[in-house]
This record gives structure tokens, C-alpha cells and sequence, in this order.
């Protein structure tokens, strides 16, 4: 366990290095912000000492250099546009995205597993056909379209749900949070179950070709044999054996959640990191946007060794020490 | 219900899969009774329809396959009119199975004491800390080492013959009337085999346990079993005691069986084999199932051969079976 941690951080340090290289040179790639960020209207000896504070001056090299030593001290820059720690601006949007896509991870979880197991148990009853069916559909169909029809449907036409916005927040742990009111409830519910649509269809095709392949199993037919009943074989027996591919699929794809949220955070004006990302990159804001995908792979660093340990927890023939780091 | 109320009887059993392509009578006019204490053997090749029997006396036949016609009666009740929750209720309790591969019989995420502690609390309302009680009591007996300890680990912990004790444990925890074993020991080896074998053997005259001891070697049972029952294509053709059955087979697919056995052949011989395979299910012709194969075979065989009983409690389903001084 130790070993695998040390392993594990090595690489990630590693991995973060390479990262900030690769983000950094594609950063400057993009665009001058110069064009963007200076008034043409102001001379030239006015556009250079803007040049030269922000540090744009000064070829590549230098600047990674600068910035990395930045880096190393905590620092990951000042935003351009907003004049404040890009850190800190993301650090502030962060809690609206991650309570969405927890909320939208959960949505998944809680509607597709028990439809997983049910489309497997009768594959080919009507409703585990509709299932599958459904689906499909949440696989193809593209997010943003799905919200714009989400927001359309219960917003326009039917005014149940609000179509953009946080609602009320409450502070939760030092941070605000909207599913703790009613408000903020209803708000996060559209965006949360947009958010999750592709997931929960993977989550069920999982469950259901876990389902299927485990009920064929001597374990079932011993455990049927014991006597147990269908609610104690299906939600102990058979539950247990599926969720170790979910668990392990849905957390490596928890990162991808956050990525995804970009689309959902756009359609229904959700103000996370994701829409930050986009506002940045509009406005060339440099520093924020090398410190929103720096912040992404930290995330996505810490989530799979999470999993990894959630997977040694649930599936006891694996050990951690064996693991290929 | 009498005291000499035989623990299973099976009469005319059919049970029969419905699939897409045509109607598999896995198990057809099987019958059969098991005595309290006695271990019966079923023997017969792959495919001949022993598991299903085993499963249809469980009432676990897997879709497309139900019982289609027959009786089962345990200890004098009927339990093909049984609801499924009384049946399920049997099931675990009065009523058990250990599987052929124990590599496969446990569930792999599940520890050992999760797996016996609800052996226990689906059949009795007791606590867990008593029904833990029971389940280390119940590896102790099947001759596992420290059980205390052993009931925290996960089967893939254990050797495959340690793994098939467990198997037994479970079986055995509620002290059931009849145990089901679907060739318990095929995928052991040959000690572990017969200590397997010894302490069932024990088990029954010791607690009166009925045992039905499913396999396709018929030296697996030689010394164990009172009676057998020899299945193909899912009937029995030749039934009686074993020492009668092994010394004198009538039928001549039993025949060939104890030919194709090696301890019975003179050392260095060439193994006999049964020629050809086991027929399909699906659609068997007309006549006797082991026409094809059968070195007797003759036009009457192209009908149906009833079975006959005969005496010493011995039957044999064969228009032209073996007498006794056939086999020298
Ligand atoms: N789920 C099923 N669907 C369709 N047919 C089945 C099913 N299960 C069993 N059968 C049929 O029943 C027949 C008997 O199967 P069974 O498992 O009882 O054989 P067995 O005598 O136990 O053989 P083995 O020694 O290989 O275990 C098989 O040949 C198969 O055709
Ligand atoms: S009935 Fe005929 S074919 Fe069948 S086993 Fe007897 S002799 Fe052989
Ligand atoms: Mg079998």
C-alpha cells in the first residue's frame, strides 16, 4: 500500500510536468492575448509596458521558466482579464461544478444500475428492450441538444423546473452548495440529469452485461440453492459482483464528467469551471486556462488512485501491491 | 407420514427445455426412491440428464426448461404442487447440493461467513453471532484448520478440495434429509477424492442424511453407494443394487460402462471404449436411444423398450439385456 503510493505519486509528478509543457506551448500556440487584451487606442510606449509587466515580452523558454517557478511557490498565475489569482478564481467555481457532476454521477448510479439489473434479468421483456433502447438514445443523441430539449420541455412548456442558474445556495462545509434548498434543488436537477445521461446509459449497459453474465454462474445457482431469496441473491450475490466494473468505469469517467460539464454548464448558464474555461479561452486569458487544465490533471490524477483503492476494496482478490501503478 | 416413508421418491419425472430450435427432454420418465440413509448413485456420460435431475428435485430449472410431467415427493409431500416459497424454503434446509467445480460454487467477492451466516438466517430466525457459531462449528466438522479464523477469508483463499469442503459446510449447516451431490469430486484429486468420499459416507449412517451421489465414473461409487441408477439420454436404463449392477450389468450400455472402467480391466489391456457419441437430444429417433451404439441391437430395438423390473429390486430398459453368465 505504501509502495503503491509512493509509486503513484512519482508518476503523478511526473505526469504533471509533462502536462504543463505540452499546455503551455499549446497555449501560446492559440493566439497572442496581446491583440485582445490592449486598447489599440493607446501608444506604443503604453503597449509595451503592458508587455512587459504581464511578462509576453520575453521568448517562450523564459516564460514557461517564470511561470514554473511560479508554479513550484503555489502560484499558478494572474488572470489576465480579471487581474486576481487565476487559482483562486477556479477555486471559486469549483463547488458548482463539482456538485454537479456528483449530482449527475449519483443520477446516473441510482437510476442506472437497478435499470442495468432489470434489463439483464428480462432481456427480452418489453421493458428490458425499452430500457436498452433508451439507452441508445443516451449514448447518440448530442448533450446540448438533449438540454436545449430538457430546458424546452420542462421550463417553456411545462414551467416546472428553472432552465439556468444555481438557485438559492447554502454554505456547506465552507463552500456554497444548491442541493440543500429547494431552490437550488430544482435548479440543479435539469443540469445534473444532462450531465448524466451518457453515463447512466453506459452505467446500465454495464449493470445489464454484468447482470446477464453473473446470473449464469454456479455461485447463483449455489446461492438459490441455500435457499436464498431473489431480493438477497440479486441485491447482495449479483449486485456485488457488477459493481466492481462500474465502480472502477464511472470513477475513471468522473474526470470526464467534469470535462463534459463545459457543454452543460454553456446550455443552462451554470456558473462552474466549465464555463470559466470557455469565457477564458474567448478572451485568450492565458494563465486561467493553463491553470484550469493543470487543475483537470491534478483531478483526474487523484480520482484514479481513489478508484484504484475503491476497486482493491470491492474485488478482494486484488491487492494494491500488485497493481501496476 | 409412516416411519419407513422412503426421504425422495421420484416418479416418471420429465423435464424438458423448450427452446427455439425444438423440445430437449433432458430428464424423461425418470424414477427413483431414496431411503433415509441411503446414498444412491447416478451415473451416466456428459449430457445424460443427472444435473438436470438434481436441479428438478430443487426446483431450480433454468428457463426454457420446467417440468413437464411427474411426481416428487420428499418425506410424503408433493413438491411439484409446491409454491415457489415453500419450495424455496425446503431448499438450503431440508434439502441441499454441492456443485461439481468448486472453483466456481462460491461467490468470489463474498467472504466465507457472508456465504454460511445466510445459509443460516434465510431458514431461521436466529442471531448472526449463534448462526456464526453454527457456520464455524459446520467448517470444524468438514475438517478445515482454525475455522474461526478461515471464516473471515475469500474463497480464493482457498485449494479447490478446501474450497469443496466449504461447499459440504454449507450444505450441510442446517442438517438437511437429503443431499444432492453433482459429481462433488470430478475436479479433485484422487486423495482428496476419496476423503471426500469416506466422510460422506460417514456422514450418512452417522445422521441418517440421505445422499444422492451424481457421477459418470462408476468406481467413484463402487464403495459408496447402496444403489444405482445408470441414466442415458435422460432415462435410466438399468437400475439395482451396486455390487449386483457392477458384477452382473444387464443393460449394454452399462456394460460397456464397467468396460470402459481401468481398475476392472486386466492390467495392461487396452481400455474398451463405448463406440460413438451420445445422441441429440433434440429430435431423438424413435426406438431405443442407445440403438446406434448398441453391439445387441436388433429390429425390435427401432420401438420404444419399456423397463422392466426384475428381481432383487433390480430393472433394466432392454429388449435384449445381458444375463448373468454373460459376463465371465
Ligand atoms: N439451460 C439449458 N438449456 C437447454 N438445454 C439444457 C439446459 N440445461 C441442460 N440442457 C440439456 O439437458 C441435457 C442434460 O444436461 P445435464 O446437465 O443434466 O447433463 P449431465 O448428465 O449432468 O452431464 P455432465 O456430466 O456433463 O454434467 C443436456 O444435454 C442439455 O441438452
Ligand atoms: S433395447 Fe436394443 S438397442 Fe437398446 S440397449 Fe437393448 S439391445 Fe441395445
Ligand atoms: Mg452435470
Amino acid at each position: 500500500m505504501l509502495a503503491f503510493t509512493v509509486r503513484r505519486l512519482l508518476q503523478s509528478v511526473i505526469v504533471l510536468f509533462v502536462m504543463s509543457i505540452i499546455v503551455f506551448l499549446g497555449i501560446y500556440a492559440i493566439g497572442n492575448p496581446v491583440d485582445i487584451l490592449i486598447n489599440p487606442e493607446a501608444d506604443i510606449a503604453e503597449q509595451e509596458a503592458t508587455i512587459r509587466r504581464l511578462g509576453l515580452d520575453k521568448p517562450v523558454w523564459t516564460q514557461y521558466f517564470t511561470f514554473l517557478t511560479n508554479v513550484l511557490q503555489g502560484d499558478l498565475g494572474t488572470s489576465f482579464v480579471h487581474n486576481e489569482p487565476a487559482l483562486l478564481i477556479i477555486l471559486e467555481r469549483l463547488p458548482a461544478t463539482m456538485e454537479l457532476a456528483v449530482g449527475a454521477v449519483g443520477l446516473a448510479i441510482i437510476i442506472g444500475i437497478p435499470a442495468g439489473i432489470i434489463a439483464g434479468l428480462y432481456p427480452d421483456s418489453i421493458i428490458g428492450r425499452g430500457i436498452m433502447a433508451g439507452s441508445i438514445l443516451g449514448f447518440s443523441l448530442p448533450t446540448f441538444w438533449v438540454g436545449l430539449m430538457l430546458i424546452m420541455l420542462f421550463s417553456v412548456m411545462l414551467g416546472w423546473l428553472p432552465a439556468s442558474g444555481r438557485g438559492d445556495t447554502v454554505g456547506f462545509l465552507g463552500v456554497q452548495v444548491s442541493f440543500l434548498t429547494w431552490d437550488g434543488l430544482t435548479h440543479i436537477f435539469l443540469p445534473a440529469f444532462n450531465l448524466a445521461l451518457f453515463k447512466m446509459s453506459l452505467v446500465i449497459r454495464l449493470a445489464r452485461a454484468g447482470t446477464r453474465e453473473v446470473m449464469l454462474q454456479d455461485y447463483i445457482k449455489f446461492a438459490r440453492a441455500k435457499g436464498l431469496s431473489n431480493v438477497r441473491v440479486i441485491g447482495v450475490h449479483v449486485l456485488k459482483n457488477i459493481l466492481i466494473p462500474v465502480v472502477t468505469v464511472l470513477g475513471l469517467e468522473l474526470g470526464s464528467v467534469i470535462a463534459f460539464a463545459v457543454v452543460t454548464e454553456t446550455v443552462f448558464a451554470w456558473p462552474g469551471i466549465g464555463k470559466l474555461l470557455i469565457d477564458s479561452i474567448g478572451n485568450l486569458d492565458r494563465p486561467l486556462v493553463v491553470a484550469y487544465l493543470l487543475m483537470t490533471v491534478t483531478m483526474f490524477i487523484i480520482i484514479n488512485f481513489v478508484v484504484d483503492i475503491l476497486y482493491s476494496l470491492l474485488d478482494p482478490r486484488v491487492r494494491l501491491g500488485d497493481m501496476k501503478a | 407420514m409412516t416411519g419407513n416413508e422412503p426421504t425422495l421418491c421420484v416418479e416418471n419425472l420429465q423435464t424438458y427445455f423448450y427452446t427455439k430450435s425444438g423440445v430437449i427432454k433432458a430428464v424423461d420418465d425418470v424414477s427413483f426412491t431414496v431411503d433415509k440413509g441411503e446414498v444412491l448413485g447416478l451415473v451416466g456420460e456428459s449430457g445424460s440428464g443427472k444435473s438436470v435431475t438434481g436441479f428438478s428435485i430443487l426446483g431450480l430449472v433454468d428457463p426454457p426448461g420446467r417440468i413437464a410431467g411427474g411426481r416428487i415427493r420428499f418425506k410424503g409431500h408433493s413438491l411439484t404442487t409446491l409454491p415457489e416459497k415453500e419450495w424455496r424454503n425446503l431448499r438450503g434446509s431440508r434439502i441441499s447440493m454441492v456443485f461439481q467445480d468448486p472453483m466456481m460454487t462460491l461467490n468470489p467477492v463474498l467472504r466465507i461467513d457472508t456465504q454460511m451466516i445466510e445459509a443460516v438466517t434465510a431458514h431461521e430466525n436466529i442471531s448472526r453471532q449463534e448462526a456464526r457459531t453454527r457456520a464455524r462449528d459446520a467448517l470444524g466438522q468438514v475438517g478445515i484448520p482454525s475455522p474461526d479464523e478461515r471464516l473471515k477469508a475469500y474463497p480464493h483463499q482457498f485449494s479447490g478440495g478446501m474450497r469443496q469442503r466449504v461447499a459440504f459446510s454449507i450444505a450441510l449447516i442446517n442438517k438437511p434429509d437429503l443431499i444432492i451431490a453433482d459429481e462433488p469430486t470430478t475436479a479433485l484429486d484422487v486423495t482428496i477424492q476419496a476423503q471426500i468420499l469416506h466422510e460422506a459416507q460417514k456422514l450418512c449412517r452417522d445422521t441418517g442424511t440421505a445422499l444422492i451421489w451424481i457421477t459418470h465414473d462408476l468406481t467413484v461409487i463402487a464403495g459408496l453407494s447402496d444403489r444405482v441408477c445408470v441414466m442415458y439420454a435422460g432415462r435410466i436404463v438399468e437400475a439395482g443394487g451396486i455390487n449386483q449392477v457392477l458384477d452382473t450389468p444387464h443393460h449394454p450400455y452399462t456394460y460397456g460402462l464397467i468396460g470402459s472402467v481401468p481398475s476392472r480391466n486386466k492390467r495392461g489391456a487396452p481400455l474398451a471404449q463405448i463406440a460413438g457419441m451420445t445422441p441429440s437430444l433434440l429430435n431423438l429417433p424413435p426406438g431405443c436411444a442407445f440403438r446406434q451404439r448398441c453391439p445387441r441391437a436388433s429390429r425390435a430395438c427401432l420401438t420404444e423398450p419399456e423397463i422392466h423390473e426384475l428381481k432383487d429390486g433390480r430393472a433394466v430398459r432392454c429388449f435384449h439385456p445381458y444375463e448373468e453368465e454373460a459376463t465371465a
